[in-house]
């Protein structure tokens, strides 16, 4: 994408910012400029670094195991028609379930432990990974499925070179919308029972009433959520597509 | 004689009679090919002889270990693979000599590197023809290899085939709807009735390929177009 484009839509919604907190009032809104000076001194102190950190950790956990179950069942229920039907009840009460009631209950259940709180992220994530999976596997090339057969190609080769491939653009559409779903779901998590990491620092500011400080941790951790979309997610998804990207 | 073989009935769908009482044996090494209209069956029946259709009665039997090289009508690779991975993937134990080699004769070789969405339909069809032979197969299984390929391209990879079986003789089934080509590469041709397809003439090609000349091809051909419409 155009750099200079990009620049001048970053710079728009700073003004926007700036002007809005000047009608809304600083105390309500405060300026870009004193968010900034939170983030810093947050940052001077280490307690920025160790609650992106750790909230960081609970996303990539929970992320990982959600991706991996999800891929595992979806892919199954895209083959195996019986299965399909004998999950797919499971799977609508789940996609249905609020995420408050998962987070709630794998509280109650297992207690305020760092279990439940992953378990809780992951549980909600699944049931989306697995139905995007599952539309792929539902999709996949019979011809090529024959070809391996008739070649005798290995069940990890077949998954590695013949199924992977044709997942991936669905693999990254779950982890696209994945990603974002799952940060949030891991601040709300840490607002109801964790002692630390970003949500439990809102919801202290939330407390206070301190909105500074609410924005200068949203947006930090925005900050990193961007840096990995750009830094891991794309390249990632440039190298996987790289066969796209000469036409004959 | 090995691929001793099969009668059978298979039923698609709606118990729909596709083939009849059907029988065909190959002698081991032997290039035989399946001559008939098109929708008769052929390629029903090479499913079946791969093994990739289950559902008819009868039996088959194949070479030994039951190696099979295939070469699908459409060329069947992953695009998102290079030339020389879709090749070693469904023949991971093949030697470089042996690609290098194959890769020379089927002119692969600066395309080795290149994604199959980079060639045309004329290389590709080379890929799947040398992934076929890489595997060294004891049955080689060819679906109208050469079908929507201009006059020249097809001529030119037949005589590659020609000289890839003549180097290393393998048991081949031809399934085509071009008589010629036929004649040009098999050592046995069954002619196909129309749907449901049956054996109407087996007939032995005495003259080694190379050797054929044009007045033998035709009156091949002459005797092959009396037997077809001698039978209903």
């Amino acid at each position: 994408m155009n750099l200079a484009l990009r620049l001048i839509s970053i710079a728009l919604l700073l003004a926007a910012w700036f002007a809005g907190s000047h009608i809304v009032g600083t105390r309500l809104f405060p300026e870009p400029q004193t968010v900034g000076l939170a983030i810093a001194q947050e940052a001077r102190s280490g307690a920025l670094a160790f609650n992106l950190g750790v909230t960081l950790a609970r996303v990539v956990v929970s992320f990982t195991i959600a991706m991996a179950l999800g891929t595992a069942i979806g892919l199954a229920m895209g083959r195996v028609p019986t299965f399909d039907q004998l999950a797919d009840p499971w799977l609508v009460v789940l996609l249905n379930l609020p995420a408050l009631v998962i987070i709630v209950l794998a509280y109650v259940w297992a207690g305020l432990t760092e279990t439940a709180a992953i378990a809780a992220v992951a549980l909600n994530k699944l049931p989306i990974a697995t139905v995007t999976v599952r539309e792929g596997a539902r999709a996949l090339d019979r011809t090529l499925d024959e070809m391996a057969t008739v070649f005798h190609m290995s069940v990890w080769v077949r998954l590695r070179h013949v199924v992977l491939p044709q997942l991936a653009p669905y693999l990254a559409a779950a982890a696209r919308s994945g990603l974002s779903l799952v940060w949030k779901i891991v601040l709300i998590v840490e607002l109801l029972g964790r002692p630390n990491g970003v949500g439990f620092e809102i919801g202290v500011a939330f407390q206070l009433f301190d909105v500074t400080r609410i924005l200068a941790y949203a947006l930090a951790f925005v900050a990193v959520m961007l840096a990995i979309e750009t830094f891991l997610v794309q390249p990632v998804e440039r190298h996987v597509s790289r066969w796209r990207s000469r036409p004959a | 004689m090995h691929i001793k073989h099969k009668s059978y009935r298979a039923a698609a769908g709606g118990r729909l009679h596709v083939l009849g009482e059907f029988s065909i044996a190959v002698a081991l090494g032997e290039v035989a090919a399946l001559v008939g209209p098109s929708g008769c069956g052929k390629t029903t029946l090479l499913r079946i002889i791969v093994g990739l259709d289950h559902d008819f009665e009868g039996n088959v039997r194949l070479p030994a270990h039951g190696r099979l090289g295939v070469v699908f009508q459409e060329p069947r690779l992953l695009p998102w693979r290079t030339v020389e991975d879709n090749v070693r993937l469904a023949a991971p134990q093949a030697s470089d000599a042996t690609l290098n080699a194959l890769f020379a004769t089927l002119g692969l070789a600066e395309h080795r590197r290149h994604y199959p969405g980079e060639l045309s339909l004329g290389l590709a069809r080379r890929v799947a023809l040398a992934r076929a032979f890489a595997v060294e197969p004891e049955l080689l299984v060819l679906d109208e290899p050469f079908v929507s390929l201009d006059a020249a391209l097809a001529a030119r990879l037949r005589a590659e085939l020609v000289e890839l079986v003549s180097r290393r003789p393998v048991t081949t089934l031809l399934v085509t709807h071009d008589i010629e080509e036929a004649t040009g590469l098999a050592d046995r041709v069954f002619l196909l009735s129309a749907s449901p397809a049956r054996v109407l003439a087996e007939m032995p090609i005495q003259h080694p390929r190379s050797a054929q000349t044009v007045d033998q091809l035709a009156s091949i051909r002459e005797e092959i177009k009396r037997k077809t419409s001698a039978s209903p």
